[in-house]
């Protein structure tokens, strides 16, 4: 393609930091719609080549305006975005061979299945044999074969947004937006949806930006994942990363469930600390980079708490009292009164012998302190 | 009432939902229907000439319409024209058979007093001291023409056709040939004035349909207002500006573009017309488009462009199939008001600027040819049907978006 070879050889000039991995690079990169508010605060960003990464983050906290401003439907208002190490702002959308998959699918209404799949090669004079051929291989991909003559308001969500993904692979780019593609799908769908992407993803080797506000279909996606809260990127890691050590506050709270208790740092021992919550002391992981008398929010997720029949079992162990009790099959989730908290979650697998509790005991729980991360605090009101 | 699947309200509701429509059902076939009806039955049903001259005209069905015929015929004719003349008919008698051939409105005028008079002894010399005429065939011949009670002749002459003696069709002379020409010429005027609706609306329509709503609101009000206003003012207004001694000549004259003496011919003729025109219906070309393209999402326009589409790739191949209903709907408006329009070119159009429906209205008004209106008129009904029909085969009439 004419536009690529351009850009390959531009690209070989103003190459700002030849770094194999990295193919897409925001630096400092902030976005304002009013002047005032900053819908995306100095963003600091490396995707690296056949990456599948996802932005993840409550509604509102800038995800799409990331992407808009990747795809160049927007201007970042401070900062810069590479592509391939080169600099993007003055290429308009069409030049940077960015699939897009839209949140609402955007398929043309007036053409056929067929005729979306070959607009972006016909825009780009690719001759009508190669044409067919490329539009045949692409509903393969999506498994739509024969689909070509059916009106896109004439399929089915899944089948729509399966040509959506088709249409913004078919002329081959290395890099895919998705900006929340399987949010108007049903569950069995999605899933479904989400092993066909993650397979495309890997057969063709590309790289993806995904954009969602699901956790679990994150963690089911990606290798790695961004996690953003008004505007900034909270942290980005591994899905296994993220949900182990998470690092701030609100990751620890959007990934997964987790208990919080409030505490004051008294003392700083390396890595770890001692956190008086009430008139306890715990010793927890120091996580935040803060000094003794600090706020603190510690973080304990619920599986990680056990039952400590005979004391001396964990390093931290209280007395609680069972509040109530569920049974989940694989696991018993146990809601406690413990250190002024009265929804305090204890997940016990169900193995034999985990011991029958009814609502009202008093039991001894407890954790290790590496369990028990001591993040940043934030009063709980300002919390989504 | 008894048990039955819940398909919608009982009889007696839907009954009594569709006698609310009545007065509107009435309302219309009394001021469109029936009007419609009988200036469409004048142009093929004449019964003037027939129920006065009823004698004359069964015995002229045996003349061989070559000779002249005998007199008995002038008897019957000369009783039933002094009939005429005492019930005051014989004007619009003589009027009537004028239509068919010029000139004989005063042959059968003055036939008819000189019947009244009986000057001679033959009622065949009686005529003709009235007028010399009387011993023609051609005479004859107007009259057994100008009697037939259900008759197409309109239709031929606002055709441009007409009968040869021998009773077959044949067009007109060229010179003689006024209709058809005119009809073309105001297809070709609607055509022009739609196109330029077009050229003009679509980008305003564009314009309001991607503003922000305040601004919108603001865009759709300046195309309403002159919508508001008075086609009289509006019309005038164009005469303000365009005339010999108007703004817009003052102006290119101040400026120097055009000599003093050089003025440009703005108005009074075709220009005007279009000028005029175009203006007056604009909004009828605005509105439906701006009503689909606000239904247009942003979002196809940057996937077209995030695909490899170049602003005019996205604009034809996207943007323009997917207006396709509003500039139907808006063309389809404007074409079919502009081939009836009657206002503005009668006021802006000057002799050469007229159009089809001003001739209509000449002999509406002034010819007095009724049934040569009707005729007319039923051509311009059946052009616009036609339009419709082709309308909707290549778009469809349910896909019509009219604002
Ligand atoms: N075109 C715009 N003009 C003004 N403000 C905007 C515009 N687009 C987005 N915003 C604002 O910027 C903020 C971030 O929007 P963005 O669409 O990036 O959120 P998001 O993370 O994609 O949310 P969601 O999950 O709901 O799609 C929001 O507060 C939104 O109101
Ligand atoms: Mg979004």
């Amino acid at each position: 393609m004419r536009y690529r070879r351009r850009r390959q050889r531009e690209t070989a000039k103003e190459v700002v930091v030849p770094d194999d991995a990295t193919y897409v690079e925001f630096e400092g990169v902030s976005k304002t719609y009013d002047g005032v508010t900053p819908v995306v605060d100095g963003l600091d960003l490396q995707v690296h080549k056949g990456e599948f990464l996802t932005l993840l983050g409550p509604s509102g906290s800038g995800k799409t305006t990331c992407l808009m401003m990747l795809a160049g439907f927007e201007a970042p208002t401070a900062g810069a975005i590479r592509i391939r190490g080169r600099p993007i702002g003055d290429l308009p959308p069409r030049k940077r061979g960015i699939g897009m998959v839209f949140q609402n699918y955007a398929l043309f209404p007036h053409l056929t299945v067929g005729q979306n799949l070959s607009f972006p090669l016909e825009v780009r004079r690719v001759d009508p044999e190669d044409t067919r051929k490329r539009v045949a291989r692409a509903l393969g991909l999506v498994r739509l074969e024969g689909y070509e003559n059916r009106k896109t308001t004439q399929l089915s969500g899944g089948q729509q947004q399966r040509v959506a993904i088709a249409r913004a692979l078919v002329f081959e780019p290395d890099l895919v937006l998705m900006d929340e593609p399987l949010g108007a799908l049903d569950r069995r769908l999605r899933e479904e949806m989400q092993y066909e992407i993650r397979r495309i993803q890997r057969t063709l080797g590309i790289t993806c930006i995904y954009v969602t506000h699901d956790q679990q279909e994150a963690m089911v996606l990606s290798d790695r994942v961004a996690v953003f809260h008004d505007g900034r990127l909270q942290q980005i890691a591994t899905p296994e990363g993220l949900y182990e050590e998470p690092m701030r506050n609100f990751v620890a709270r959007f990934i997964g469930e987790n208990n919080r208790l409030s505490g004051r740092i008294e003392n700083i021992d390396g890595a770890v600390c001692d956190v008086r919550v009430g008139d306890t002391v715990i010793r927890a992981l120091r996580v935040v980079p803060g000094e003794v008398g600090d706020l603190t929010t510690l973080s304990i997720r619920p599986e990680r708490v056990g039952l400590a029949p005979e004391p001396g079992l964990f390093a931290n162990e209280f007395e609680a009292r069972v509040e109530d009790l569920t049974f989940l099959g694989d696991h018993l989730r146990v809601v406690v009164s413990v250190l002024g908290a009265d929804d305090f979650i204890v997940k016990i697998p169900n193995v034999v012998g985990h011991g029958a509790v009814i609502p009202g005991d008093r039991v001894r729980i407890g954790w290790t302190p590496t369990d028990c991360r001591a993040l940043d605090h934030k009063p709980e009101s300002t919390e989504p | 009432m008894t048990e039955r699947p819940a398909v919608g309200p009982p009889a007696r509701t839907r009954l009594r939902a569709a006698g609310l429509t009545l007065p509107l059902v009435a309302f219309v076939g009394f001021s469109f229907l029936f009007p419609l009806g009988t200036m469409l039955s004048r142009s093929v049903y004449d019964p003037l000439v027939a129920d006065a001259l009823p004698e004359t005209l069964a015995l002229l069905e045996e003349w061989d319409g070559e000779t002249l015929p005998g007199e008995p015929v002038f008897a019957a004719a000369a009783r039933e024209l002094e009939t005429a003349l005492e019930g005051r008919l014989a004007g619009r008698l003589g009027g009537r058979v004028n239509r068919v051939a010029s000139g004989m409105r005063s042959v059968i005028v003055r036939g008819a007093r000189a019947a009244a008079e009986a000057p001679a002894a033959t009622a065949r010399e009686t005529l003709m001291v009235g007028d010399p005429a009387w011993g023609e065939p051609a005479t004859w011949r107007a009259i057994r023409t100008a009697g037939e009670r259900f008759t197409v002749r309109h239709y031929l002459r606002a055709l441009d056709l007409d009968r040869d003696a021998g009773g077959s069709i044949v067009r007109q002379p060229e010179e003689l040939r006024i209709y058809v020409p005119l009809l073309l010429r105001t297809l070709m005027v609607s055509g022009a004035v739609t196109l330029l609706c077009l050229l003009l609306g679509y980008p305003i329509a564009h314009l309001i349909a991607n503003a922000p709503p305040r601004r919108a609101r603001w865009l759709i009000l300046l195309v309403l207002v002159p919508f508001w206003t008075s086609l009289l003012v509006r019309t005038t207004a164009w005469i303000v500006l365009l005339q010999t001694h108007g703004v817009v000549n003052s102006l290119l004259v101040a400026l120097g573009i055009v000599a003093d003496d050089g003025r440009i011919a703005m108005i009074y003729n075709m220009t005007g017309t279009l000028v005029a025109m175009t203006h007056v219906l604009l909004p009828f070309m605005v509105l439906p488009l701006y009503s689909v393209m606000r239904t247009i999402p942003s979002h196809f326009m940057r996937a077209a462009s995030s695909l490899g589409a170049n602003r005019r790739q996205s604009f034809f191949r996207v943007y323009w199939p997917l207006t396709l209903p509003g500039t139907a709907a808006g063309s389809l408006l404007v074409f079919i008001l502009a081939i009836g329009y009657y206002i503005t070119p009668a006021l802006v159009g000057g002799s050469s600027g007229q159009l089809f429906s001003n001739m209509i209205a000449f002999h509406m008004q002034t010819s007095l040819n009724w049934g040569l209106a009707a005729a007319l008129g039923g051509i311009l009904f059946v052009v616009v049907g036609a339009l419709y029909v082709v309308y909707d085969r290549l778009v469809g009439a349910s896909s019509l978006k009219l604002g």
